[in-house]
């Protein structure tokens, strides 16, 4: 899974073997993983599994306990200040000041990064102009909804006209409508060459990623296109389909599925059931089977597996591997 | 621009936008220690006086009238009671109606006329020591004048006549003495306590975090987030030096351009001081009291209260790393004392190191990034 190291001077980041310690604790086990130049990374994870931690070490806010990383060319551990100059961050909570206006927070990021007045006055404009937020120029940005607070913090890691933008969590906590927009842009931006590197909990996002990895107790578990993950033999054995059980009792039927031979693992997704099935199963006797048990059933069909399923399936096999160690 | 500083501009215009956003917050740091000062300018005497004292006079004559007279006009005692037993002379003490009682002995007069030693008992409370240090002396001075009086009856004069003048603030006025060390302290609450938020907030906000991705260099950071309250701090200076000589007539001896010299480097260390606390502190709460924390040693280790003379050696030596005890110092020689920089100067360079150094420490903390916690 992982890719070698062929030329880190090509890839836009290249992790190899990455490890952070905290104390005894191994927060990031061997994680290597590399992403090309104008790509849209997004990578996945529950809570506390060192997404955030992978951050840091890649942006220089963490030194590696072992392993070398080399973002947008540069030797992380040695260079992490040129690293900065070419690189931006937008964090969890935007990371604005709340009592400045948002032409404010602008000027202030554009002075970080030494841009001299015009470029820094020309950079504005064009950010205002991509990301509409001209008629708030002179509101204090505590005013402003999750979504425009978030346009703003995209602006403001932007405006070095970095080639590689990390996004922690970009839509956590904002409306549907916000969420479609930032997509948009970053779609847009993508396609000037721009790499991205997005963490998210939302699978619909993960599905727009042109490449996903997804990482579990500090391991990457997962890491391709997302329909290259959907093939893994790990999702989609030999001799086995995956179907969608529409029923309106979902849970007495997962109760009852579980019990049938032939079902490999089912989960509830809304009205529908998902099942990993063998093949041999017929699916007509399958839907007799449960309407004799008094389960009404609207429709049982073929389905590929969603990157949900490719994480489950995942996550169950790597738990499975963690048990039989520890025994 | 030099490398090290790094951003120093870009965080120096945000400061300032902050500062003039919360103008409030402002406006009281700079308007508290005026206050604080009227108050303890106006309400605070030191010099001993008006002593509330009882008296049993079981004597009664002329010669016992005499000695009441003399204790009287020393201003030192107010007589509020007369008793007549020595039962009501202690419970009037021991109630604390009187901090001094006075008792003369029935055969007081009789003893001094046959060329005896008469005795005096003066009963002082000791619960106050600067009270109780003044009764005695006092007292015994009475004593001894009116015993060379009477031992010297026929020479005019004493053989040794000893004139003791303060050079420095000659009529002793309590706000002279208290006001110039009351500048160091007060000078704190907008040098100390509003930068020890400076980073805090940032840190709660997850905005420190940000700056942390960013070109932005320890010293650029620390050194613009100083600037905005350095001129603060001199502008609270001045506030305080103004109202100390046009309201309290504190005379200032020596040259107001050097105690506005001399205050760089003590607002520099205080700066440099609260900037490390907010480096340290996780929550402004913790650097609310990390601050007050630093704030005890500059009252009571810095001479401002207990003369740094007669501490025990181990105050004494770390009321050397307090940065107000040099500027305690500074302030009282110039407006005291008239004292110019050939006298001073090694103050000033004690508190711009030791202003330096703090600074250094914050600096390397940010280096090492060991306040993200």
């Amino acid at each position: 899974m992982a890719t070698a190291p062929e030329n880190p001077v090509e890839a836009s980041i290249s992790a190899e073997h990455l490890v952070r310690r905290f104390g005894k604790f191994t927060a990031v086990n061997d994680v290597s993983f590399r992403v090309e130049k104008g790509e849209i990374f997004g990578f996945l994870g529950p809570n506390g599994s060192g997404k955030t931690t992978v951050i840091k070490m890649l942006t220089g806010l963490l030194p590696l306990s072992s392993g070398s990383a080399h973002v947008e060319g540069l030797d992380v551990r040695v260079d992490s200040e040129a690293v900065r100059e070419r690189i931006g961050y937008m964090s969890q909570n935007y990371s604005l000041y709340q009592d400045l206006t948002v032409a404010e927070n602008l000027q202030f990021y554009g002075r970080i990064y030494s841009l001299e007045a015009g470029r820094l006055k020309r950079r504005i404009e064009e950010i205002v102009e991509l990301n509409g937020l001209a008629p708030y120029m002179d509101r204090l940005s505590a005013q402003l909804s999750g979504g425009w607070k978030q346009r703003l913090a995209l602006g403001c890691a932007m405006l070095h006209e970095p080639k590689l933008l990390f996004l922690d969590e970009p839509t956590a906590g904002i409306d549907p409508v916000a969420r479609r927009l930032l997509w948009d842009l970053l779609f847009e931006l993508s396609g000037h060459g721009i790499t991205f590197f997005v963490t998210t909990h939302y699978m619909d996002e993960a599905e727009r990623c042109s490449h996903v990895a997804y990482i579990y107790f500090g391991k990457i578990i997962a890491d391709g296109t997302p329909n290259s993950l959907r093939e893994l033999p790990d999702v989609q054995p030999q001799g086995t389909i995956r179907v969608e059980i529409t029923t309106p009792e979902v849970t007495r039927a997962l109760r009852f599925a579980r019990q049938v031979p032939g079902i490999r693992s089912a989960t509830i997704f809304g009205q529908s059931i998902h099942a990993l099935i063998d093949d041999h199963v017929d699916l007509h006797n399958l839907r007799e089977q449960l309407l004799k048990n008094g389960i009404a059933v609207a429709e049982i069909r073929p389905l590929a597996p969603s990157l949900e399923d490719v994480f489950v399936e995942l996550t169950y096999k790597q738990q499975a591997l963690l048990e039989a160690a520890r025994v | 621009m030099f490398d090290a500083f790094r951003g120093f501009r870009a965080v120096l215009y945000k400061e300032v936008l902050h500062v003039r956003r919360d103008f409030g917050t402002l406006f009281f740091s700079l308007i508290i220690p005026l206050l604080q000062m009227v108050l303890l300018g106006f309400g605070i005497d030191t010099n001993v006086r008006q002593i509330p004292t009882v008296v049993f006079n079981a004597d009664g004559r002329r010669e016992s009238r005499e000695l009441l007279d003399r204790l009287k006009n020393s201003d030192t005692f107010r007589m509020v009671r007369y008793v007549q037993n020595d039962s009501d002379l202690n419970d009037t003490v021991i109630s604390g109606r009187a901090r001094v009682a006075v008792k003369i002995p029935v055969d007081y007069s009789d003893r001094l006329l046959h060329n005896m030693s008469a005795q005096v008992l003066i009963l002082i409370d000791g619960s106050d020591s600067s009270v109780a240090g003044s009764a005695i002396q006092v007292a015994t001075a009475i004593g001894l004048d009116e015993s060379l009086r009477r031992a010297l009856a026929d020479r005019a004069t004493f053989a040794i006549d000893i004139r003791p003048q303060l050079l420095f603030n000659p009529d002793s006025r309590s706000p002279n003495f208290f006001l110039p060390g009351l500048t160091a302290i007060l000078l704190l609450n907008v040098t100390t306590f509003l930068t020890a938020f400076a980073i805090v907030r940032e840190k709660e906000r997850g905005t420190l975090e940000q700056l942390f991705v960013t070109p932005v260099r320890p010293y650029g950071l620390l050194l613009g987030k100083i600037l905005p309250y350095f001129a603060i701090g001199f502008f609270e200076l001045c506030l305080i030096v103004t109202s100390m000589r046009f309201i309290f007539r504190v005379p200032i001896h020596g040259s107001v351009l050097l105690l506005a010299f001399l205050s760089l480097p003590y607002l520099f260390a205080a700066l440099s001081l609260g900037i490390l606390i907010s480096s340290k502190a996780n929550s402004q709460g913790e650097a609310m009291q990390l601050a007050f924390l630093t704030i005890l040693p500059s009252i009571f280790f810095s001479g401002y209260i207990f003369p740094r003379e007669t501490m025990p050696l181990v105050f004494r030596v770390l009321s050397y790393f307090v940065p107000a005890s040099y500027f305690i110092n500074i302030t009282r020689g110039i407006i005291l004392r008239g004292a110019t920089i050939r006298h001073l100067w090694l103050d000033g360079l004690a508190l711009f190191a030791i202003g330096a150094f703090l600074l250094f420490i914050a600096a390397r903390r940010f280096r090492r990034k060991v306040i993200m916690a």
